[in-house]
Parts: C-alpha cells; sequence; structure tokens
C-alpha cells in the first residue's frame, strides 16, 4: 500500500511547489498581467468598436508590429485639469493623513495603556465601525452635514446662527469623511507597536529626571517610528485614488484624481486615457507603495522592528 | 511593575474619538425610526421604513446578489490566502518569492479604482485574444473581490502563524508525520480562529465594495453597494438609513460575539499551555 502511494506520488508536484503555485498564478493572472494590460492600453487610442480602443500590438506579414502613441500622456500634460486633479489629490491625502495620525496616535496610545482585560474590548470598539459598510458611514455625514441636518438643526435651535452654514459639497466635508472612514487603519498599526513597548525605559526615563513629555518625545515617538509609517501609508496611498468620498460629499469642483478616471471611464467612455490616468496615478504612488510593503513584509515575516 | 495609567488628556481623546467613531451611526439608527421624509426633521416614531425597504424588489435582489457573492469571496480567499501565508511564513526563501511578497501586500492600499480597471481591461482581453466570452457578471465580480480580500486575509494569518509556537509542529514531523498531515492536525486547528476572522472580514469587504463591483461588473449584476450609491446620489432616503441600521445591527452582534469566543478560546488555549509547562 504504501508502495502504491510512494509510487504515485511521484507523478504528483512536490507540496511546496503546489502551494507556491496556485496562490502565485491566481495573483499573477489576477494582479499583475492586469496592470501590463492597462500600461498597454493607455498606448491606444479610443475607437468606436468593441473593445473602443485601437490594437496596439498587431501582426503584419507575420511579424509583431508594435504601435505606442503617447498622446493619451501629451493630453494629461496638455490639460491642467489632469495635473491639477493629481496635486489637490495628493494635497487631500497628506492634509486628511496628518489629521488622522494627530487623532488617532493619542487613541492608540490611550488604547495600549489600558488594563489588559479592557484593551481587546477597546480595540474591537475602533474596528466594529470598519466591518460595517463604508458607503453607509458616508452616507451618514450627509445627514449630519446637509444645510438641514443634525449639525445646522442644532445650532439654528440654540441661536448661534441665524441660517444654515454651507458643509456639505465642500473640501471640509470630504475631509471629514476621509479621517471618519481611515481612522480605524491610522489606530490599528499604531496599537500594535505601541502595545510593544517597555514600559521599564519610561521609568528610567522619569528616574533619570524627565519629565513625562520628554520621555514621550525621546522614548516612545522614535519607539513608535515603524507603527506611525505603516498607518500613514495605510491611510495616505488609498486616500490619493478615492472616489466614493469627493463624490458624495465633495461638490463638483472637488478635484480628486480618482473622480477625473470614473468619469473617463463611465461617462467620457474614453478607456485609453481613463487607463493612462491610472498608469500616471501608479507612477506616482509606486515609491510609497514600496516603503508599505518593505514594513509589512518585515511584520509578516515576524521580524521585529 | 507598576503599570503606566491613562492620564485625564489620554481618556478624553479615547472618549472624543470613540463619539466621534459612532455618533454618526447612532444618528443613522435614530433616524432610521422616523416617519418624516425628510430624515433629520424628527416627526414622530414608525417602523413604516422598514417595510417599505422590504417591498423594494430591485434592494432586496442586490442584496441577494451581493450575499451570494460575498459568501463564495470569503471561502476563497480563506483558501488562497492561508496558502499565501503558509508560503510567507513557513517556506524558505525561493526564486520570485520578492515578487510574491509585493504581490500580496500591494492590493491593501491600491486605490480600487486602478485595480477595477485594470481586471475589466484583463476580462475584455481575454474575450478578444480566446474568443471565449468572460461575460462581466457575479463571476467577474467574485474573481475581483477574491484578488482584493485574499490580501486581508493572508496579513491576518501570516501574523497568527508567526506567533505560533513551531516547537509543536517540529515535534509532530520528529514523531513521524509528513508536512501535510502536520499542517492539517496542528497548525490548522490553532490558526482556527485567524481563519474565522479572516472569513468575517473577507465577506463584509465583499459586501462592502462599490468601486470594484462597478468596473467589472454586468447588467444582470447590480450589487447592494450599486443599488445604495445610486439612490444616495439622489439625496438622503430614509429607507437607507433602516438598511443601515440593519446591517449596522447585525455587524456589531456577530462581531461582538465573535469576539467574547475568541477570547474565550484563547484565554483556555494559554491555561492549557501553562498547565502543560508546570506538568
Amino acid at each position: 500500500m504504501s508502495a502504491l502511494t510512494g509510487g504515485w506520488r511521484r507523478f504528483l508536484p512536490a507540496p511546496r511547489w503546489a502551494l507556491i503555485s496556485v496562490p502565485y498564478f491566481w495573483l499573477l493572472l489576477f494582479f499583475l498581467i492586469p496592470f501590463l494590460i492597462a500600461l498597454k492600453i493607455s498606448f491606444a487610442k479610443a475607437a468606436i468598436a468593441m473593445p473602443p480602443f485601437t490594437d496596439v500590438l498587431y501582426w503584419v506579414d507575420g511579424f509583431p508590429v508594435l504601435k505606442l502613441r503617447g498622446e493619451n500622456y501629451l493630453f494629461l500634460l496638455g490639460d491642467s485639469i489632469y495635473l491639477n486633479a493629481y496635486l489637490s489629490s495628493l494635497w487631500i491625502a497628506v492634509v486628511a493623513t496628518l489629521l488622522c495620525l494627530a487623532i488617532g496616535y493619542p487613541m492608540a496610545y490611550a488604547i495600549s495603556r489600558l488594563p489588559a482585560s479592557s484593551r481587546n474590548f477597546a480595540l474591537l470598539l475602533v474596528i466594529l465601525p470598519s466591518w460595517t459598510s463604508f458607503l453607509i458611514r458616508i452616507y451618514a455625514w450627509i445627514g449630519i452635514l446637509k444645510p438641514n441636518g443634525l449639525v445646522n438643526n442644532f445650532l439654528l435651535n440654540l441661536g448661534l446662527i441665524d441660517a444654515p452654514i454651507k458643509m456639505l459639497h465642500t473640501p471640509f466635508a470630504v475631509y471629514i469623511g476621509i479621517v471618519y472612514a481611515y481612522l480605524p487603519f491610522m489606530v490599528l498599526p499604531l496599537y500594535t507597536n505601541l502595545v510593544k513597548h517597555d514600559h521599564r525605559l519610561l521609568e528610567a526615563a522619569a528616574d533619570l529626571g524627565a519629565k513625562p513629555w520628554q520621555s514621550f518625545l525621546k522614548v516612545t515617538l522614535p519607539l513608535s517610528k515603524a507603527g506611525i509609517i505603516a498607518g500613514c501609508m495605510l491611510v495616505a496611498i488609498p486616500v490619493v485614488g478615492e472616489f466614493v468620498i469627493p463624490e458624495m460629499l465633495g461638490g463638483p469642483d472637488t478635484l480628486m484624481i480618482g473622480r477625473v478616471l470614473w468619469q473617463e471611464f463611465f461617462n467620457n467612455r474614453d478607456w485609453p486615457v481613463a487607463s493612462a490616468v491610472a498608469m500616471a496615478m501608479l507612477a506616482i504612488l509606486i515609491v510609497p507603495i514600496v516603503i508599505f510593503h518593505r514594513a509589512q513584509a518585515r511584520e509578516m515575516e515576524g521580524k521585529l522592528t | 511593575m507598576n503599570h503606566p495609567r491613562n492620564s485625564a488628556w489620554t481618556w478624553s481623546f479615547l472618549g472624543l474619538g470613540f463619539f466621534f467613531l459612532y455618533a454618526p451611526m447612532l444618528s443613522l439608527i435614530v433616524y432610521s425610526f422616523n416617519e418624516n421624509r425628510l430624515v433629520t426633521v424628527w416627526s414622530r416614531f414608525s417602523t413604516k421604513w422598514y417595510a417599505a425597504l422590504f417591498q423594494d424588489e430591485q434592494m432586496l435582489g442586490a442584496a441577494w446578489v451581493s450575499l451570494k457573492i460575498a459568501f463564495f469571496t470569503a471561502c476563497a480567499a480563506v483558501v488562497l490566502g492561508t496558502m499565501a501565508a503558509m508560503v510567507m511564513t513557513r517556506l524558505r526563501a525561493f526564486r520570485g518569492k520578492t515578487l510574491f511578497a509585493a504581490m500580496v501586500t500591494a492590493p491593501l492600499v491600491m486605490p480600487e479604482v486602478i485595480t477595477g480597471l485594470s481586471l475589466l481591461l484583463l476580462f475584455v482581453s481575454l474575450s478578444t485574444w480566446t474568443g471565449f466570452d468572460f461575460a462581466r457578471g457575479m463571476t467577474t465580480i467574485w474573481v475581483a473581490h477574491v484578488t482584493l480580500t485574499m490580501a486581508f486575509v493572508t496579513v491576518i494569518i501570516s501574523s497568527r502563524l508567526a506567533e505560533l509556537d513551531r516547537s509543536l509542529e517540529e515535534a509532530a514531523m520528529d514523531l513521524g508525520a509528513n508536512r501535510i498531515k502536520v499542517f492539517f492536525v496542528i497548525t490548522l486547528p490553532i490558526i482556527a480562529p485567524a481563519l474565522v476572522s479572516g472569513w468575517l472580514l473577507a465577506f463584509t469587504l465583499s459586501l462592502d465594495d462599490l468601486v470594484l463591483a462597478s468596473f467589472v461588473s454586468g447588467p444582470s449584476s447590480t450589487t447592494l453597494p450599486m443599488q445604495v450609491f445610486s439612490s444616495a446620489r439622489m439625496g438622503v432616503s430614509p429607507k437607507i438609513n433602516a438598511l443601515a441600521t440593519i446591517l449596522i445591527v447585525t455587524v456589531s452582534t456577530v462581531g461582538v460575539i465573535g469576539w467574547y469566543f475568541m477570547q474565550r478560546a484563547e484565554r483556555r488555549r494559554q491555561r492549557e499551555m501553562l498547565l502543560a509547562v508546570k506538568q
């Protein structure tokens, strides 16, 4: 019996290679290759056909001919709306990330100092909102911020204002939405980092005469650098391409690149330009993605710091 | 040892933070029971919007589509995510591991508009090259969701595998069990809680996704977020408040119960390990 199974085994791939190849193949086919195709199509030209663009690679007398058109990228450079959209997306992402850090750091710090029994429950309370629908949590802010919404009604009833303040469809609403939706992604890596700190370091600092704020600046903050980087990347990178929040809470003038891409694809039906917009966005994001990946890979392989 | 305490400052930050996180969701719940069509102007208590929601055929149909996709997404993501996590934590380096690791973590932060557009272009190109029609619909949404959620599942399971005591696996191997048997008899039961949380996370992420689904869906496969989005664009609607309440209550209940059981299992496991060490 064992000889038989042993004989059979020879024809099966080693378990190691089976284990590697299944997820590897999936990710190659559905994650990496799609980017290459989008890159290819960003060099095509829109056409009235199905699919709605020209061929980039075609065969003439048995030879492959590659026809790359740079028009889409020139078009992006030529129209200031695209450049402005990239710049304003980056700006919004940076500001929103700093706001998340300013709110998330004290929260993560406070949770890491709770007694061990209640720490996990506090953490659950942070994560729980991100399990309920993202879309619906953004929708909630429409009811709060609109002219006859909760905040305006409250202020009017108190007599603090005479007329409703315009908050919905402004950059203010977009910042609130982003901070609200992405806060858990900032708190989580910060907490994971802060909870591992050795409190004896702070005691030593205090024994040597450091005031609490001094030991925070000199000990806690530098030690939490990895958590800060992970949290900021986890917020900033997806926010650059955010579509739902500016669409629902922003005004028509809230320019973000995710929204521009959406309009090129769904409204203008110009797939090559949409691909070029995506590839240019990827080019901006590749450095932050690599930084995030390095931090994440260290974490995943179980190495500390 | 002196455990550090929170000062009044950090306590108030924590309180304000939780207020910020929960007040909007509470407002959704409260106003879902408001009779007034204007949502935020209170007139009187009513459950009529729940009745209206359950008569909305389009909404119910979309919810059913989303639940089916989310179920199959979660199952596939747990299998692929577990395999990827084993590759990341248990196998020695192989050629191409760097690329593999990059493809595992990148979907965590990659803006969904980029992934969604690229996947759609893949499906369209596959149809032209092979001549076989990769019709856009539930299957293509499933593929997109599995690719996104397996990254999250991999992270959860990897961190569990990394903190797992390797000596158990090594002991079983010394006793003559092969790698496959060790995985199913020793490793799998220990990482089971991570599999459950990975499954639930993949399920909720899939149920929640608007952008990927919008790119790769076909005319007959409208998901719940797509339906909610198109009606929320028209302005606030009390029916969405009712739907939101149902979602929030379900997720919180499952979340708290799941947390409680995992907490208990974890404590029992630690107690047993302590006993084993003492003996």
